[in-house]
């Protein structure tokens, strides 16, 4: 098998890594936003429900959180679940898990903001939700902005995580060429693969930063 | 026309009583300056005027309306929506400046009105550069808050305080992040509105400023009025704290 069919043959795969990738920061960064402000809030219970959320979400592995998103229906609700739903368990999945790391790390940036940041906009009359649209939430991006693009690179290689709920991602199908072929070559090819993805999310980031470094 | 009225603000912070009993009365055009030891309170009252914190008890005016009421239970503040119409009557400019470092200079100056709907953003512009011409700043319109001097920051703070139209305006010891050359700059800016018969509260360690520029200097204490009165009767006080604290600080 030459490197040509290998990777025709990884292509399908690869679209199932991408589209994986992008549904999870989807709905995992703004829901991570919710889940922060879950964890800042001033009710005990919310902020309870929150601490104990991310304290699962990041004490246990991804790929037992995949099998429970997957499984738990039916075993706990009796509900019959498509195959259909592999893919959907997966989304759900990281996306759950991935909102945690975010919640924390929009939680760094909004707790570092200077208190004179929202009474000088107090002062001058923006409401709570002018405050932090327009005065608060721009510049925690800037700050999160690193840590982000550690969280995003560490997704794109744990997409290979879907194998456990039988997700053709690219890695699935390049381990099992490899074992079929008893040959490395298509782990290889996904290793770069993964490479190529990094290295163009780093330069999208990398992009945003510059573009946010117009004041200090 | 009496502006601002406070009546025996109490303030405590926790255990610790900040301020015990103040009161005070500004009227249209009058400059107050209130000096003192640090701790003695004067940031809180400031603090309390401004509605950044809650007074624990007394009574807080703004032209005739109540913000705060003491009916002999402690401070009852007036609905969300009175208390936001209030607000417009006064400005606070902070020893940090605290401008929005996201923003241009311009856009520091012009965006509160627009956002508070105040103005359109045509208007905004036009009341933003005026302001920002007046304090000598029209050509940093465009620089962002990193690039300037703390004297320029603080007069971009006032610019943006300004724009406003507020009927008082508080400042938060101004300069005591400033050294002597970017002092003297901001003091000019403050004499000037003096001037032009802005009604002012100026919490300061700048003696020989409080002394040209003030109808009325207050001194403060471990949270109580030690001594009120013109400059002269402060400067030339017989009280023996006053005269210490006033005595050390030309020496």
């Amino acid at each position: 098998m030459n490197l040509l069919t290998i990777m025709q043959q990884l292509l399908s795969g690869m679209v199932i890594t991408v589209e994986i990738f992008v549904f999870t920061l989807l709905f995992s960064l703004p829901l991570g936003l919710v889940v922060a402000f879950g964890r800042m809030s001033k009710n005990g219970l919310i902020k309870t429900i929150t601490k104990v959320y991310i304290s699962i979400m990041r004490g246990t592995p991804l790929m037992l959180q995949l099998i429970v998103v997957y499984f738990g229906p039916t075993y706990v609700f009796h509900i019959k679940i498509g195959a259909g739903y592999r893919m959907v368990a997966v989304i759900i999945g990281f996306t759950l898990n991935y909102a945690a790391y975010f919640a924390e790390i929009f939680r760094s940036g909004i707790e570092s903001m200077e208190v004179g940041q929202y009474e000088a906009a107090h002062i001058l009359g923006y409401t709570k939700v002018q405050t932090f649209a327009h005065i608060i939430f721009p510049q925690v991006i800037k700050r999160i902005l690193p840590p982000v693009t550690n969280e995003v690179i560490t997704l794109v290689k744990d997409t290979s995580l879907a194998f456990v709920l039988a997700v053709a991602e690219m890695f699935t199908i390049a381990k099992q060429i490899a074992a079929a072929q008893a040959t490395v070559v298509p782990l290889m090819v996904g290793g770069v693969f993964y490479f190529i993805f990094n290295f163009v999310v780093a330069w999208g980031m990398e992009q945003i930063e510059k573009k946010l470094s117009y004041y200090r | 026309m009496e502006l601002l009225r406070i009546n025996h603000l109490k303030k405590s912070f926790g255990a610790l009583s900040v301020i015990k009993d103040f009161s005070l009365a500004v009227n249209e055009g009058e400059v107050v300056s209130i000096i003192g030891p640090s701790g003695s309170g004067k940031s809180t009252i400031l603090r309390c005027a401004t509605m950044l914190e809650k007074m624990d008890g007394g009574d807080l005016i703004y032209a005739g309306k109540a913000a705060a009421k003491d009916e002999g239970m402690g401070s009852v503040y007036a609905s969300k929506a009175e208390l936001k119409e209030i607000q417009r009557t006064f400005g606070l400019v902070f020893q940090n400046f605290n401008l929005f470092p996201h923003y241009s200079v311009l856009r520091n100056v012009m965006e509160p009105p627009v956002m508070t709907g105040l103005m359109s953003k045509e208007e905004a512009k036009e009341v933003a550069m005026k302001r920002l011409s007046q304090l000598g700043l029209a050509d940093k319109a465009d620089a962002y808050p990193y690039q300037l001097s703390g004297g320029q920051k603080q007069r971009v703070s006032i610019a943006r305080a300004l724009a406003l139209s507020p009927k008082i305006l508080f400042f938060d010891e101004p300069t005591s992040a400033l050294d002597p050359e970017l002092t003297a700059e901001v003091l000019k800016v403050i004499k000037d509105l003096a001037a032009q018969k802005m009604t002012m509260i100026i919490v300061t360690h700048e003696m020989q400023f409080a002394r040209e520029l003030s109808d009325r200097i207050i001194f403060m204490e471990h949270g109580i009025v030690r001594a009120e009165g013109s400059p002269e009767d402060i400067f030339c006080s017989d009280d023996a704290r006053v005269k210490e604290f006033i005595g050390k600080l030309n020496a």
